[in-house]
């Protein structure tokens, strides 16, 4: 059954699935606020927003939501990026008014404990400390840094180590009452559920609750990068990493599917979303450039959907004893072979059947869907997901090869190398 | 080969269980479940070969694994390049794993694929060509990935701490990905002999879950898998010595910002009397919520960590009872401290009932989603025909919960917890 969308009074997106194969149904809350929103000084604000969520309400004081949801059967989280922070219920269907009643309260009523907020500095503190330990992890965010020197898109999610130890309470409050509002939220409920009773149940919940004023926009737009910038990240860790990333365009963009189609040649199909599952990918033009051909041992692109444009990057593992010069010279070779030849219609059909084969699987799962409907609402809309298969697949190779010319672009990559400490460099040696 | 299929005819609501499940074991050991499901054009098949880590030599740990990941890297009618072509260019996936006692196989695709690929799977399990080529290929990957385990503190963690808790003698205590050592040592010989030697399909499972027919799924395999023999499954291990004194091992690990500690002690075997009780106790100790109690005092109240739950490990000889926590190096005292004070607690007390009844009620609340997609249910079915749980164990599984009482939980924990036979095991503190 498609999906159907309606708008409360209070400006709260509804978008609403039945799906009658298996007992269960899964309640989304998409905020329009991420890391996108944050200024410097005030990065990781959202995400911890996210956490105090979890700290409770004075309905549902700090664990009682954790108990009641798994004493229903359910399974819960909270995610935020940067264009969206979300908080999912999933039940046997009969329970899912509780995740109403839940969201309901809690866009409203978090109490921000100062207690609970100041413990809860630490457990983030060690949330960003278990990433840090992954020298890829690290070169990212260095690499994401120098590859905006505007767009708040520099900033990692978890927010930058400096404002995790001075951001203060009434800075998340604030952040809290001006992006919790119905207005600027899409609710998604798919499942084994009535769909003209389910909106009942989501006027009755959240129809009281008033609008916000608008949310400030974000407005800056990062200028065209005129110049190739370079990382080298040092470390304890003896095994060499290498990230390319150019700058690429936002989901509502023409050249959009065209990219999604080059990702898959280059690296492979993705799955669908956080749900979706990987398949087998060793026939992808940098697999066998790379990974075959030994210089490294994995080879994977990365393309999202999201609201401001962002990046296409290339990310691998080096062999030992292989030099990062000769695996950057191998990724451009593959590109410029694009570039200069484009692709085959064979490559298309492929990356047009694997996305048959994942939006079938990803269809099984009501999270899955769920998720999937409210993030893409929030990137660009429903309708731009329903028409995903047939839009890439009218994707033609002169597409393909007009959008590698036009965003592999040498004065326009940000190039990262992670090597260990003791490595020699050679542009080192005069120093 | 005898064969009774039964008709799908559950409600939405119900489990699967004997009356939705078809069970068939072929002449030569096979033993096949078909699950039809029509939700979706897809299917699902997961298998279990009985041949896993325990059947390494003690100087060839991962020699499993590597057998198991060369099944996709050359076989009689599949070399490298038409494997890939064949599977990826219809999206789906096809790949091996080693565990201790088993190497897990699984095919996920649509459904209008899957005889096709089904032949492909039968070819790489059957007739797999170890080609010396992409072996060295597949050692070098493999060399660079325990390279980056050795950084890892999570990973160094969960090796030291199994490596101790079983000794390093003992299949259950080596690494399943094996070492550097062993791993660079293996031969050609060494994986085509592990195949021949451990493949078959006396005692193998396969399950079936998708938009197929059952009698197409059973003449398919039949076709596929009918006429392979191979000699009877060795499945036993030796018996685990485990410590009779608690154990601290730390292994530090250059630049880390985060240690994660691995705080356990010995428990019991899968089919163990005590498994529902365990089970029980380590919900409420940590899983329930926000990672039961462990979450609670070491997240919550103290702030000290991001995750800090518990985990049941039962192999089929025996098994292991363990918490888990990743925080600051300043910080680790305080959280084993936490954590040990949470051991002796839940054995100390017995469990207020509403807490116990919140636990039961989430073990067998979350069932539906457990089952609610084809690779749900497969896994769920190979388990429990592995376990020999019975094709009714789904419609026993409430009663099994719902009959631990406090007292029962109290008693694991002592028995189970309660002992000065654990092991720590702190990874990246420097």
């Amino acid at each position: 059954m498609n999906p159907q969308k309606f708008t409360l009074d209070n400006g709260l997106q509804v978008i609403l699935q039945e799906s009658h194969v298996a007992p269960v149904a899964s309640f989304w809350i998409f905020y329009r606020v991420g890391s996108r929103n944050e200024p410097p000084g005030l990065t990781g604000t959202s995400h911890w927003v996210e956490h105090m969520l979890f700290k409770g309400t004075e309905r549902f004081p700090r664990g009682e939501f954790d108990r009641a949801v798994a004493r229903a059967g359910g399974i819960f989280n909270g995610m935020t990026g940067q264009d969206w922070t979300t908080y999912f219920e999933t039940f046997p269907a009969e329970r899912i008014e509780l995740a109403l009643q839940v969201e309901s309260d809690r866009m409203v009523n978090a109490v921000f404990d100062p207690e609970e907020f100041e413990s809860e500095r630490f457990v983030i503190i060690s949330e960003r400390e278990g990433s840090e330990n992954d020298p890829f992890w690290r070169l990212n965010e260095e690499v994401q840094a120098a590859a905006f020197h505007v767009h708040s898109y520099r900033h990692p999610v978890i927010g930058w180590k400096p404002d995790l130890l001075n951001l203060q309470r009434e800075d998340l409050y604030s952040h809290y009452r001006t992006f919790y509002t119905p207005n600027n939220a899409v609710a998604v409920t798919v499942g084994d559920f009535d769909a003209t009773e389910m909106l009942a149940r989501i006027e009755r919940y959240f129809g009281g609750l008033s609008a916000g004023p608008e949310t400030p926009p974000v407005r800056a737009v990062e200028p065209q990068q005129a110049a190739e910038r370079r990382i080298l990240l040092r470390g304890d860790d003896p095994t060499a990493y290498l990230l390319m990333s150019f700058p690429a365009p936002a989901a509502d963009h023409e050249d959009f599917f065209p990219l999604i189609v080059l990702d898959a040649v280059l690296g492979g199909a993705k799955g669908l979303g956080v749900m979706g599952g990987g398949s087998n990918n060793r026939s992808n033009r940098l697999y066998r450039a790379l990974v075959d051909a030994g210089l490294t041992v994995d080879a994977d692109t990365s393309f999202r959907p999201t609201v401001d444009p962002f990046v296409f990057t290339v990310g691998v593992t080096l062999a030992p004893h292989v030099e990062h010069e000769q695996v950057e010279d191998a990724i451009w070779r593959e590109l410029v072979r694009i570039q200069e030849e484009g692709v085959t219609g064979a490559e298309l059909a492929k990356a047009a059947q694997q996305t048959k084969a994942q939006f079938a699987l990803s269809s099984e799962s009501v999270t899955g869907r769920a998720y999937w409907l409210g993030f893409s609402e929030i990137v660009a809309s429903t309708g731009w997901m329903e028409a995903w298969y047939e839009t890439l697949a009218a994707v033609t190779p002169e597409d393909v090869q007009r959008v590698a010319r036009r965003y592999f672009r040498r004065d326009g990559q940000t190039v990262g190398w992670y090597m260990a400490n003791n490595e020699a460099h050679e542009e080192e040696s005069d120093a | 080969m005898t064969i009774s299929v039964r008709p799908n005819q559950s409600p939405a609501s119900a489990y699967p269980g004997p009356e939705t499940i078809t069970r068939v074991v072929f002449d030569n050991g096979l033993i096949v479940l078909v699950r039809e499901n029509h939700a979706a054009p897809l299917a699902v098949l997961d298998g279990y070969m009985p041949a896993g880590s325990i059947h390494d030599p003690a100087d060839r740990a991962g020699l499993s694994a590597f057998t198991a990941s060369m099944l996709t890297r050359g076989s009689a009618d599949y070399d490298f390049d038409r494997f890939n072509e064949t599977i990826e260019s219809v999206g789906a996936s096809l790949g091996m794993a080693s565990d201790t006692h088993i190497t897990s196989f699984g095919l996920t695709c649509l459904s209008e694929d899957f005889e096709r690929l089904t032949g492909v799977l039968a070819d790489a399990l059957r007739r797999p060509t170890f080609p010396a080529e992409q072996m060295e290929r597949l050692r070098a990957q493999k060399l660079v990935g325990l390279q980056e385990r050795e950084q890892d503190t999570g990973r160094m963690a969960n090796l030291r701490y199994h490596e101790t808790i079983y000794g390093i003698h003992h299949p259950y205590g080596r690494a399943i990905s094996g070492y550097p050592e062993s791993v660079g040592a293996i031969t050609r010989e060494e994986l085509a002999d592990f195949h021949a030697r451990r493949y078959t399909p006396n005692g193998a499972i396969i399950v079936v879950s998708g938009d197929v027919e059952t009698t197409r799924v059973l003449a398919l395999l039949e076709r596929t898998f009918g006429d392979w023999r191979g000699p009877a499954p060795e499945q036993d291990v030796p018996p685990v010595q485990f410590p009779t004194e608690t154990i601290r091992v730390d292994v530090p690990i250059p630049g880390k910002f985060q240690a994660d500690i691995m705080l356990g002690a010995p428990a019991i075997p899968r089919r163990h009397p005590d498994f529902d009780a365990v089970r029980v106790a380590n919900t409420v100790l940590g899983v329930f919520g926000l990672m039961g109690r462990l979450g609670e005092v070491v997240r919550e109240e103290q702030g000290l960590a991001y995750y800090a739950y518990s985990v049941q490990e039962a192999e089929s000889e025996a098994g292991v009872w363990t918490a888990i926590a990743g925080v600051n190096p300043v910080n680790v005292e305080q959280a084993v401290a936490s954590i040990l004070h949470e051991f002796e607690r839940l054995g100390a007390e017995p469990v207020p009932d509403e807490e116990l009844a919140d636990s039961q009620a989430y073990l067998t609340g979350v069932l539906p989603l457990a089952l609610e997609t084809n690779a749900g249910v497969t896994s769920t079915l190979l388990n429990m025909e592995w376990h020999g749980l019975g094709l009714d164990y789904l419609q026993r599984y409430r009663s099994l919960i719902e009959a631990v009482t406090p007292a029962d939980v109290q008693r694991v924990a002592q028995e189970y917890l309660g002992r000065d036979n654990k092991v720590i095991v702190v990874a990246g503190a420097a």
